[in-house]
This record gives structure tokens, sequence and C-alpha cells, in this order.
């Protein structure tokens, strides 16, 4: 079976920084994948640079193998794979409704029967149809995430791209949306990529998962191993005892 | 001994737009000795504006009201703006949580920490070099010449706090109170701060507010923590004692973080009760 997503070898360079070396991951279908690192590691960057957000300058990304070049991506390349980011007060239009923030896919893809999709959509992720004209001001921060999360549902798409979805928001709001996201995976068989700083949300979402370190991948490994500290790179543990809060010296 | 901050039934209330008055603190009361406190809560539990009205940097619009808010027996709620502006920086200061937006971009970090120690204290230029170059050595930054003349951009998040702690305890306050100070920062940097943080609150003995949405990281840093909710204080744990946490909302807010090596699907989510802000 092919992989949901491949990327070999990826190198992505601005200018003269490299934020992305030799970077190989493969996602198989209906697989949660989880991408690990402290800031400026890359891990976004390789989001981007599957959506075509990056500049690419070596490597590739294949996605169901067919294999995307360059940053140009076609319209039914975001069919499939769609793209929820961090920070919900910067991703929503703030002009515009959640109507119309959820029509503007639809609109851009040509696809029908716009009323009763949107209505669906926002029924998927727990909105009441009361939400349907509000601005994103109006909005709490959990809620517009669920907006977020609903716009690149709509689509239908198979692979969702995840970047730190929950970083933004409160703990007790990150269970909400991180129970809803679980949900609608299973629901629709999607497959994850989700890029996160805390261990403890990558492994409550993804089997498998890779840290990054500098642009480069340091270490592959599965979530249960993780969690058993079965870690055998140096960084991974340090991020995996930083990850356990503060002890005091001495 | 008396404590080092008094405070009882403090409130902070904001005009609302539509008429009538929004109280994002509704009668919070403690007292802090030389120790560390923690303040928990979620956005909106009023937990900053409760470190902001102790500091004196509440917004103008705004009432602050105590029924007693004193420090080292100096009332503040009576204090003229002179006396704060004394105490604010001196005696009492305050770490923000980014120091990308709290440090000043235009000025070099040595500046910046000789100007706070020079507003406090009359110390000659040279002698206020020479501490700020000691208080960032206390840090632990390992080349504070160079550190001295950089300006903040051109200095990392972990090395931008550092020197915003240096800044912070130059003059020697009495009462810190730390508003999310590595809530920004990767989360190994952010135990290298906390360890900084740990020590020099110890060795020069202040009293600590620490102000956090972290309930786990708050309460293995401090010696007691007061849970915010909708203004209110709704629980005070000793902070050896969280798993004994009796108010649901603690309670709560300890159960749905997802941890390492545990199955729990779905994970357990809040159910707020409106008992609670009551």
């Amino acid at each position: 079976m092919t992989d949901a997503l491949r990327v070999d070898r990826l190198g992505v360079a601005f200018d003269h920084f490299h934020a992305l070396r030799d970077v190989s991951i493969r996602v198989a279908r209906g697989e949660s994948f989880g991408l690990v690192g402290e800031s400026g590691s890359g891990k976004s960057t390789l989001l981007r640079a599957v959506v075509g957000l990056a500049p690419i300058t070596s490597g590739s990304i294949a996605v169901d193998g067919e294999v995307r070049a360059g940053q140009r991506r076609s319209r039914a390349f975001f069919r499939k794979v769609q793209m929820v980011f961090q920070d919900p007060y910067g991703s929503l239009h703030p002009r515009q409704t959640v109507d119309r923030l959820l029509l503007e896919p639809l609109a851009v893809h040509g696809i029908d029967g716009a009323e009763a999709r949107i209505r669906r959509a926002l029924d998927e992720v727990g909105l009441g149809p009361s939400f349907r004209f509000r601005y994103p001001h109006q909005m709490s921060g959990g809620q517009r995430q669920r907006v977020a999360i609903a716009r690149a549902l709509i689509l239908e798409p198979e692979i969702l791209l995840l970047d730190e979805p929950t970083s933004a928001l409160d703990a007790s709001v990150q269970a909400e949306v991180l129970n809803l996201l679980e949900q609608v995976r299973r629901d629709r068989g999607l497959t994850f990529v989700m890029v996160s700083h805390d261990l403890g949300v990558v492994t409550h979402m993804c089997e498998r998962l890779v840290t990054m370190r500098h642009g480069r991948v340091v270490e592959m490994l599965t979530a249960a191993a993780l969690a058993t500290g079965a870690v055998s790179n140096a960084y991974t543990q340090e991020l995996l005892r930083a990850s356990k809060g503060f002890v005091r010296a001495g | 001994m008396s404590p080092l901050l008094v405070v009882e039934n403090l409130r902070v209330a904001y005009p609302a737009r539509a008429g009538g008055i929004i109280e994002a603190v509704r009668g919070v009361g403690f007292t802090l000795g030389r120790e560390r406190l923690g303040i928990v809560g979620e956005s909106g539990s009023g937990k900053s504006q409760t470190g902001r009205a102790i500091m004196g940097l509440t917004a103008p619009q705004a009432r602050v009201t105590a029924d007693r808010l004193a420090f080292a027996g100096i009332d503040l709620a009576r204090a003229s703006p002179r006396q704060r502006r004394a105490l604010r920086g001196g005696r009492i200061a305050m770490i923000l949580q980014d120091p990308k937006y709290s440090l000043d971009p235009v000025m070099t970090i040595g500046r910046q920490i000789v100007e706070t120690l020079r507003t406090h204290q009359p110390v000659s230029r040279a002698a206020a070099r020479r501490r700020a170059l000691d208080m960032l050595a206390a840090v632990q930054i390992d080349d504070p010449e160079r550190v001295f003349g950089l300006y903040p951009h051109e200095v990392s998040g972990g090395m931008g706090q550092r020197a915003m702690i240096a800044m912070m305890l130059v003059a020697g306050p009495e009462l810190l109170i730390a508003d999310e100070p590595t809530s920004a920062l990767d989360v190994t940097v952010q135990l290298e701060v906390l360890n900084i943080l740990d020590r020099l609150v110890r060795e020069r003995g202040m009293g600590l507010i620490f102000i956090s949405h972290d309930l786990r990281l708050v309460s293995s840093f401090c010696d007691r923590v007061l849970v915010m909710y909708a203004g209110r204080v709704v629980e005070e744990i000793a902070s050896g004692d969280l798993t004994h946490a009796r108010h649901p909302y603690t309670r709560g807010l300890l159960e749905c973080l997802p941890r390492i090596g545990d199955d729990r699907h779905p994970l357990p989510v809040l159910d707020r009760r409106p008992e609670w802000a009551a």
C-alpha cells in the first residue's frame, strides 16, 4: 500500500538558512504521526513545505504516491490535504463571519450544497447553528479553533496537518479540542500529521513520532516506546526529562 | 514577624463597553511571607490582574479596591503615585512573560539594567555597570561583558528572560512577582531559567508570587498554591498536596492534561459549574 505521505531527503532553505536538511518520514494511511521539537527545529516548516508554503531546495514530497515538486499545489491536492494552524486568533479572517469562512473553501473548489455542508460541518465540531453568523472576535479561543477545524474538514480531506493545534488554548479547552480531533479522525478514517512541543499531547494523539532538532530528524520512535522511556537519543531523553517538570536542584 | 504582603478583599473592576462593570478580581485575599506562593488559573481567572494590582500596574480606567493592601507596612491602596513608582522595580519587582515584548528593543541590555538600578539607588555609573555585570553573571550568562552591549533582538528567548531576571533583581527587591516567566520558552530552556530563579530567590530570601496557567509547574516550584477561577480563589493547597486537591475545578484541571504513558481516550473534560463562579 502506498504511504499517505512520504517525504524523502527534504531540504528547505530560506536564503542561506537551512531550515530543513535531509528529512525523511513516511506516514501510513490512517496513521497519526507526531513531529516533536523545540522552536527552530523545523517541525512546522516540514508541514508548511508539504502544503507548498516553504521553499523546497532538495528532496521530494509524495502524497498518495503522487510526487509534488516546488511550491505549486493543485486544487485536487487541497481536497486531499488540509491544515489547521496554531493560533486561532491569527488564522481566521477577522472581518468574516463563520458562515463566510466556511463558504470560502467550497467556493474555491466549486462544491455545491454549501448550505447543508456548512450546517453539517458546524455540527460535527460541536458548534450549534447559532455560531454561524458570528465573527471570530465573538468567540473564545477554543470555539475559534473548532471553526478552523470545521474549515479544514469541510473539503472532506484525507490528510489533516495540525500545527500546534492546542498550544494557544487553556488546558481544559485543549482536552476538548484533542477529543474532537480524535473523534473526527475515527469517524472519517483520517491521517494526521501533528506538530507539537508537548510530549504529553503527542503521545496521547499519535502512534509514532519523530523528534527534530536544528532542521534534522534525530530520532524516530513509537509513542509506546516513549512512554516506557525506551529512548536512545540524548536529545529526546532531555525533552522527556524536561516534560516531567521542575525538580529542585540539590 | 509581620508578613511581607497582606491582601484583603482585593477587587479589580473594569467599566464594560455596554455599561456596567466587569469584575476581573472579586475579593482575593492572602498573606505572604518570605516564601513562594503560586497563583494558578486559566485565562480570565484574574491571576494576572491580581499581580498587576499589587504592582500598581492596573490600567487607569479600572477601579482597584481592597480592605487592605499592605507591603512591608506600607499601605499600597493609599500610597501616592510617587511612592508606588519608588517601590516598583525597587522593593517590588515583576518578571513578565515574553522578553521579546517586555525589554526595550532600542536599548542595550546593559543600559536597561543600569537604568533600573540607578533609578532606585544612588550609585555611580561605574558601580552600576559593575553590579549589572555581576547580575548577568548571577543569571548564568557566560560572557556578561558581551551580553551587556547587545540589544534584545540579538539574544535568544532564554537569554532575554535571564536578562529580564537580572534587570528585575539588580535593585535587590524583597518581593518578586513573576507572571508566566517561562511560558514563552522551550521546555529545556524553561528548566534552566527556573533553576536560576529558584537559586536567586532562595539565596536572597525574597518573597515570590509565581503566576501561571500550569498547575503542575507551579506546585513543583512553590510552597503553596492559590487556585483562581472567575476572579476568586477557589482553593489553597500546599504544593506537596496536589493529589489531595478538593475543589472540582482544581481536580478537573489536573485530570484534563494528557500524560505520557497514560491511555485515556477521550480525555476527561471540565464540566464548568455556575456555582464555582458564585
